[in-house]
């Protein structure tokens, strides 16, 4: 019987230890683990993908005119819309306030939204398509397992 | 008039510089950051349950519908002007509104956010023609990165930049920012400020002063101080110096701690079993305590409140509320729950028809630093509402929730024309179609 009390006491003690682990060397006896000196922080996926937190967006892409740029349809496109566009960036536009992926291409004073596949047509932007460049993409992030 | 003409010759009392940076029709606004579609078109945004309009865009202004409008009375307006409605989506909006103030900071060192929409920011040094450089440089950033417009309002006192605001945001030419600092200017805007929009002069204390002919701000500033010490108490001497440029407001920048935290909802429909009662404190209960682990919070008492449809005055009324202590300080779900149970089987009486409810927790403390004697569970009950809260950040809220909150929810708000939570769940991101 006694046995068995003392026991039960042990295990909460050490199911309390795992929830907060307080200390790294807890250890006082053995000799300290070296490791601990070289401990850092895990990597952050949001501080490589993301400079700017309060103008970044994410979007989902959905179709095929944008393949051989990388992009698939299911990809998600992160947008910074901090960065100012520049000639041969992928951009999110606004078509006749329709969202669309393109690239941007600037010939001469010409401004052209081009597909990254063939079979898709390049728009030619005129002032009166109520167009503008929502944000540029910086980032395609693609699964790559698929099942 | 001595002291009124010393303050005016004091120029130096003009050196403070307050912007007022207020996001225009602001949940419209954000509707359209992924609805570009909806540029140029009128938009309503509905209150809880789809009540009243709270937003109109400028164009739905234009159509003649009032702010604070019944939806149903509104509606013959709206669909023959084929004026998009939204219910109000608050993930959205307090995901913006949270950009907003972040690029904001980038502008200011001090930057007080007063409220989901609008924020004071500390100017000064600059000189008024770089004011004016600056503050339309704000503008246009606010606009690139996060999609909303504002209007901004600078002078020398928070209720004077209030009154450049409304002028920044009522004319066109001055496209957007309006920079209030001479007397010229500000005796020029104060005659054209009815006394009703000063911040600070309700609607009954306007009605009183339109008793003694006063209309506008300037009218306003004619009056005695001693006089209006006397009549309008030191908040109303306060507001009349704060027109004078003497700033008696500061900038609030460390927001204390919440002292009481509470949920509440309208019904989409009277309810009157107590089961269905007992589903809605439960979900409140938990989205109070919710609300208090996000801030690292600790409460020390609640209380429960129901009530009839006022409005409705053929129904008979009933309404009561019942304060509960709380056995120690915790943000514990659970525990909070069912404290709240026991409160509205208390004070629940059947045979009428309620139309809301709600819980309050009061006497909120840091959690780090209550470490009471008697919170023996407090590893196994805080380690319980992080996973909770984890697993319910990651795959939607509610996922995981207590058995008592219901599965029905027959009396879950009504919100028909919500839109997706683009920025805050991976579920309702923008699809953007690549043709």
């Amino acid at each position: 019987m006694n046995e068995k009390n003392i026991l039960s006491i042990i295990n909460i003690g050490n199911n309390k230890k795992t929830v907060t682990p307080l200390f790294l060397d807890s250890v006082s006896a053995g000799f300290p683990s070296p490791v601990t000196d070289y401990l850092e922080n895990k990597l952050d996926l949001n501080e490589y993908l993301v400079k700017h937190p309060a103008a970044t967006f994410i979007v989902k892409a959905s179709g095929p005119s944008m393949i051989e740029a990388g992009i698939l349809s299911g990809d998600l496109l992160i947008v910074d819309r901090s960065v100012t566009p520049k000639n041969d960036n992928i951009v999110i536009a606004s078509v006749f306030g329709e969202l669309t992926v393109k690239k941007l291409r600037k010939k001469g004073s010409t401004l052209f939204l081009v597909s990254a596949n063939n079979e898709y047509p390049s728009i030619e932007v005129k002032e009166e398509m109520e167009c503008f460049i929502w944000g540029v993409v910086t980032y395609v992030i693609h699964k790559a397992i698929t099942r | 008039m001595s002291y009124i003409k010393q303050l005016q010759d004091n120029h130096s009392s003009l050196d403070n510089s307050i912007a007022l940076i207020d996001c225009n029709n602001f949940y419209a606004s954000c509707e359209r950051i992924f609805n570009p579609k909806l540029m140029g078109r009128p938009i309503v945004v509905l209150s809880n349950n789809d009540g009243c309009i709270i937003t109109r865009s400028a164009e739905a202004k234009q159509l003649g519908i009032k702010m604070g409008e019944p939806y149903f009375k509104a509606k013959k307006i709206i669909d023959k002007n084929n004026v998009k409605v939204f219910s109000s989506n608050y993930s959205l909006y307090g995901d913006i509104s949270q950009r907003v103030m972040e690029t904001l900071a980038k502008f200011a060192a001090d930057v007080e956010i007063y409220s989901i929409d609008e924020a004071f920011l500390g100017l000064n040094g600059f000189e008024n023609y770089e004011l004016n450089i600056y503050c339309g440089y704000i503008r246009r950033i606010i606009k690139q990165w996060v999609g909303i417009p504002v209007s901004i309002g600078v002078s020398s006192t928070k209720t004077l930049s209030k009154i450049a605001n409304n002028l920044a945001k009522k004319n066109k030419e001055y496209d957007g920012v309006c920079i209030l600092k001479s007397w010229f200017d500000i005796n020029d805007a104060l005659k054209l400020t009815p006394i009703g929009d000063v911040w600070g002069i309700g609607r009954r204390l306007s009605i009183f002063l339109k008793k003694y002919n006063v209309n506008t701000a300037y009218d306003f500033t004619q009056l005695d101080k001693g006089w209006v010490r006397k009549n309008m108490g030191v908040v109303g001497e306060k507001t009349f110096l704060e027109l004078y440029g003497v700033s008696c407001i500061e900038l609030d920048l460390i927001p204390s701690d919440k002292k009481s935290c509470c949920v509440s909802r309208s019904f989409s429909r009277p309810i009157e079993k107590i089961h269905d009662l007992e589903e809605s404190v439960s979900s409140y209960g938990t989205r109070v305590s919710e609300k208090i682990r996000e801030e690292g919070l600790v409460a020390e008492s609640m209380s429960v409140f129901v009530l009839t449809n006022y409005f409705n005055r053929k129904e008979k009324q009933y309404s009561n509320s019942i304060k509960l202590q709380l056995p120690y300080p915790t943000n514990n779900s659970i525990k909070i729950v069912k404290r709240a149970l026991e409160g509205i089987r208390k004070i629940y009486r059947e045979g009428y028809r309620y139309k809301k409810a709600g819980v309050i927790l009061y006497g909120l403390t840091r959690a780090s630093q209550t470490k009471g004697l008697l919170d023996y569970d407090r590893e196994s009950s805080d380690s319980i509402m992080n996973t909770m809260d984890r697993i319910n950040e990651r795959y939607g809220s509610s996922t995981i929730r207590l058995a008592s909150e219901g599965i029905e929810k027959a009396w879950k708000m009504k919100r028909d024309n919500i839109s997706p939570c683009y920025t805050t769940s991976f579920q309702n991101l923008v699809q953007v179609k690549l043709e």
